[in-house]
């Protein structure tokens, strides 16, 4: 499935009627009253979501979709027109219209296009999921529907869905380059209902990545995911209240990696460094977090959900250190933003499909490994929470302030894990929460690939990962003042 | 392109190729936004679209398909593909169309549609300007600024289904919106402001608009935590839409037939405090929610969910009414890729008698808030936190600004302590409500 960019190009170029020339004249047209730069995305996007509830697959969709967006950049204005009709007429009404964002009126020159492919594929696949028989898709949510049910019987209603993504993405620009990329993503999410008396709960699980349908049948997925989220269901039917007040809280491996992408994630994103709105701003070089934390950006880790070959800007995808052992030594790039502050791309300029534009956005974000065991962290905390399973979080980049919400947690007495507490959400300052660190696990890991990412109306998938780490005076926001 | 004759060519194809029942949304229209930043131009965006979403039975088995791909062959291999999915998925005895009598006879014209001369670039662009502009000029501390966008977008809805319904509507929005971002001790803070309508005439001056995104951002310079404790919670209108919105997603149809609601089976229980009215009103002309008829074709309504504190409706497409063996109430939401749902059309919690300020005075000592974030509600059990950034009041008067807290409480104890409603609702938005007091919450801080 896996194409070169020689290959995307003529598939989409065919499919239309276009030829390379026309584009270049379409790019030509873009730059003519002296823009920086312009380019055309092309894509096109097979989705496909299958769910279960109340025993029974009732649920089947497929959406098809493609369309071209052609963008003019000049100093730090963007101009923007897309539409889903893909023809040389439309490509050419875009351009004229993306490019009245430029005023004067010397004409950019345009390169010959050519490829500037990486040479590496992170996802090759056999098969990709959109291609795997329906009929496995719903055997599976059947045996989901089965397994959940049989954990416990308190277990009153499963809700299972597979949702498929095929991306293929195409993008050529006035400096010459044209990248493509050939993008699978599957996503298997079990939520169980769990009733006692008149006590009900909800528990979630789920997982993915940019991989082949068999993934959720390797080291059975399905059955971890399916009875987890049927332990957290019938966990939450015997849960306390949640404490209210400042507490040291240790922060589970994996999910709880949501804490990096809100606190410093987004503040680190070049377009509120360049505005000067974020609360990182202007603070490269400077200590922002213990000397235990190192935290990076990876695009590169292969089959993961946060991951690509190229960002849709066509830039290849990097690992960006953005705090190392405790100073802050990167933002995250697209080509405007990088350009603007005399930095390089970062691979990192991401959109949520042509109909909009392309910002720095995260892939996958996580913290290195550190010396102590998960076991010697819990036991250091004389009165605590350690938090294992995460909701949502947000932050507020100006301020700094960011939330994230517990599903799962538990109290920590003398340095004991305790009785299971609601969920509550936690609350910090993004520019202070990283040096209240104090102690970091050698447990590192990824998230199981179910996150997504949304910044101004765009959503895009995401992944994150952490260590068990210590994290002292977070406001927790319990009930039990 | 005729719209209209689409959809009936697109149900015909379906029934020749064996399709018991089906139903189809179109949606084709534009949109533009330009925004300004530091007083120059920063984006301009212009988009063309169309998608249509359809929804074939086999029996009682279904598929939703969308795309965007109108030429006769790609229809045509649509309608086969939707059909072939449908037959996968499992026969489910509550599914269908709606009865062909409870189909909408007279579609009202719900004035949607801005028909005055349409703006142009420059003179949107030289609204945004004069919303940063006024931002700027209220306040010396407003020294940045995310930019201030105006948005316009022009839209036709068609809806047909296989019992002969085809109906159609036009809508048109715009909307005006800056972030300014505020400077003082080195404490750097950022809110905004925005006004949202169908039609022109109604959206907010540009400079209120600026003025009052700037007043919004500088109250909050200087923000502190507070101890943790219980205290009053007066939540500013946008606020309380908010809480309005958690109501909404509990008495809507999937909810209660997957029993994933906390006000499961509290239909004729008093779950708010008394004189709590809150109403779902879809045919209020020219309101950004309102809609002639609803994505089944069923006529929309006004539908009282709340009276007097007691829980009197749901909010239900066909299928969760089937399930619980109750009417539909003509709340059916249609996406593209998704089955018909039960949302809100325009939802809102009626006015009291009692001016804001009263309520403020109301308090010796609890916070007003003013931006809540995260997604600490679980929608089965009710239980209730957020992250909050607000006004401390102290002896009836602000004192100063918060951040960095949390509220928490559980939804149906808060909306049973509801002591207080202001009489300053304004439908800005399609779920809006005035000032609200809470008697009682817990607040995380320090």
């Amino acid at each position: 499935m896996k194409n070169s960019p020689a290959d995307s190009q003529s598939q989409f170029l065919d499919q239309y009627d276009l030829t390379a020339r026309q584009l270049e004249q379409v790019l030509e047209a873009a730059v003519e009253r002296r823009a920086d730069y312009a380019d055309i995305y092309f894509e096109s996007r097979t989705a496909e979501a299958l769910s279960l509830e109340e025993g029974i697959v009732k649920k089947a969709s497929r959406s098809v979709s493609q369309g071209a967006g052609v963008r003019v950049l000049a100093g730090d204005k963007t101009g923007y027109a897309h539409s889903d009709d893909i023809t040389l007429e439309t490509l050419q009404v875009a351009a004229r219209t993306a490019r009245a964002i430029a005023q004067e009126t010397t004409q950019t020159q345009v390169v010959p296009l050519q490829s500037t492919q990486p040479h590496r594929d992170l996802y090759p696949l056999a098969t990709p999921p959109i291609a795997a028989p329906l009929q496995d898709k719903i055997q599976l949510l059947q045996q989901i529907d089965e397994e959940a049910r049989a954990y416990d019987p308190r277990i009153t209603n499963v809700l299972a869905s597979i949702v498929i993504e095929q991306k293929n993405v195409l993008i050529l620009s006035s400096d010459g380059s044209v990248a493509a990329d050939t993008r699978p993503l599957l996503r298997l999410q079990v939520t169980c209902i769990a009733e006692d008396g008149t006590t009900r709960q909800q528990g979630s699980y789920g997982g993915g990545g940019r991989v082949e349908f068999g993934f959720v049948y390797d080291d059975a997925r399905w059955k971890t995911f399916t009875k987890e989220a049927a332990r957290q269901a019938i966990l939450g039917l015997e849960a306390v209240d949640a404490p209210a007040g400042s507490l040291s809280v240790v922060l589970g491996s994996g999910w709880p990696g949501i804490l990096l992408h809100e606190a410093i994630g987004h503040g680190l994103e070049g377009d509120f460094n360049r505005k000067k709105v974020s609360a990182f701003s202007e603070r490269l070089g400077q200590r922002v977090a213990s000397a235990l934390c190192t935290v990076v950006d990876d695009g590169t880790l292969p089959n993961r959900r946060g991951s690509l070959n190229c960002d849709d800007e066509g830039t290849p995808t990097g690992r960006t250190v953005l705090i190392e052992n405790g100073t802050l030594t990167g933002y995250l790039q697209d080509r405007l933003n990088a350009k603007l502050m005399h930095m390089q791309p970062t691979g990192n300029g991401r959109r949520e499909s042509f109909a909009h534009m392309p910002m720095p956005r995260m892939t996958n974000t996580f913290m290195l490994p550190g010396e102590s065991t998960p076991e010697d962290i819990i036991r250091s905390v004389p009165n605590g929470l350690y938090a294992v399973s995460f909701g949502g979080g947000q932050v507020d980049i100006t301020s700094g302030k960011f939330v994230f919400s517990a599903s799962e947690a538990y109290l920590i007495e003398d340095g004991k894990v305790t009785r299971p507490v609601k969920g509550a959400t936690l609350i910090g300052n993004g520019p202070d929460v990283l040096t209240r660190i104090s102690m970091v696990g050698n447990d590192l890991k990824l998230d199981e690939g179910i996150g997504t990412c949304g910044k101004e109306g765009q959503s895009v998938p995401v992944g994150v990962g952490l260590p068990t780490i210590r994290v002292d005076g977070l406001t927790v926001g319990g009930t039990q003042a | 392109m005729d719209l209209t004759a689409l959809a009936s060519d697109v149900l015909d194809q379906a029934r020749q190729q064996g399709a018991t029942a089906g139903d189809l949304v179109i949606a084709s229209g534009e949109s533009f936004s330009a925004g300004i930043r530091l007083g120059k131009v920063e984006k301009i965006q212009n988009s063309q679209e169309k998608r249509m979403g359809l929804r074939l039975f086999a029996g009682q088995s279904s598929a939703i398909t969308s795309t965007a791909n109108f030429t006769h062959a790609a229809l045509q291999a649509f309608v086969t593909e939707t059909l072939a999915l449908a037959k996968a998925t499992a026969a489910d005895p509550f599914s269908g169309l709606p009865d062909q009598s409870d189909l909408v006879q007279d579609v009202p014209d719900l004035d949607l549609s801005d028909t005055t001369t349409p703006l142009t670039v420059e003179e949107k662009l030289a609204r945004a300007q004069e919303a940063e502009e006024a931002a700027f000029a209220s306040d010396s501390r407003i020294t940045n600024s995310e930019g201030a966008e105006f948005a316009n977008a022009s839209r036709e809805m068609v809806y047909a289904n296989s019992l002969g319904f085809c109906g159609s509507y036009h809508t048109t929005s715009f909307s005006l919106s800056v972030v300014p971002v505020a400077f003082q001790d080195g404490g750097m803070q950022r809110d905004y402001w925005y006004s949202s309508q169908r039609k022109l005439k109604d959206l907010e001056a540009a400079k209120a608009v600026g003025q009052k995104a700037a007043e919004r951002t500088v109250r909050r310079l200087g923000a502190k935590q507070v101890q943790t404790q219980e205290a009053p919670v007066v939540f500013e209108p946008e606020m309380a839409a908010s809480l309005l919105r958690h109501l909404a997603g509990a008495i809507s149809g999937s909810a209660l037939y997957r029993k994933t609601s906390f006000l499961l089976d509290k239909i004729g229980q008093k779950i708010a405090a008394d004189g709590i009215f809150v109403e779902d009103h879809a045919r209020i002309p020219s309101a950004l929610g309102s809609k002639p008829f609803d994505g089944e074709g069923l006529p929309t309504r006004q539908n009282i969910v709340v009276e007097d504190g007691v829980l009197t409706s749901y909010l239900l497409d066909t299928y969760s009414a089937r399930k619980l063996g109750l009417q539909s109430t003509g709340n059916a939401s249609r996406s593209f890729a998704d089955t018909p749902a039960a949302s809100t059309t325009n939802f809102f919690l009626r006015p009291g008698a009692t001016p804001p300020e009263d309520i403020i005075r109301s308090v010796r000592s609890g916070l007003y808030v003013t931006e809540l974030s995260g997604f600490g509600v679980n929608p089965v059990t009710g239980d209730y936190s957020r992250g909050a950034v607000g006004l401390w009041i102290e002896g009836g008067e602000i004192a100063y600004p918060v951040e960095e807290i949390t509220i928490a409480g559980n939804l149906l104890d808060m909306f049973r302590n509801i002591e207080v409603i202001g009489n300053d609702l304004e439908r800005r938005g399609t779920i809006s409500a005035p000032t609200v007091k809470i008697a009682r919450m817990t607040i995380a801080g320090i």
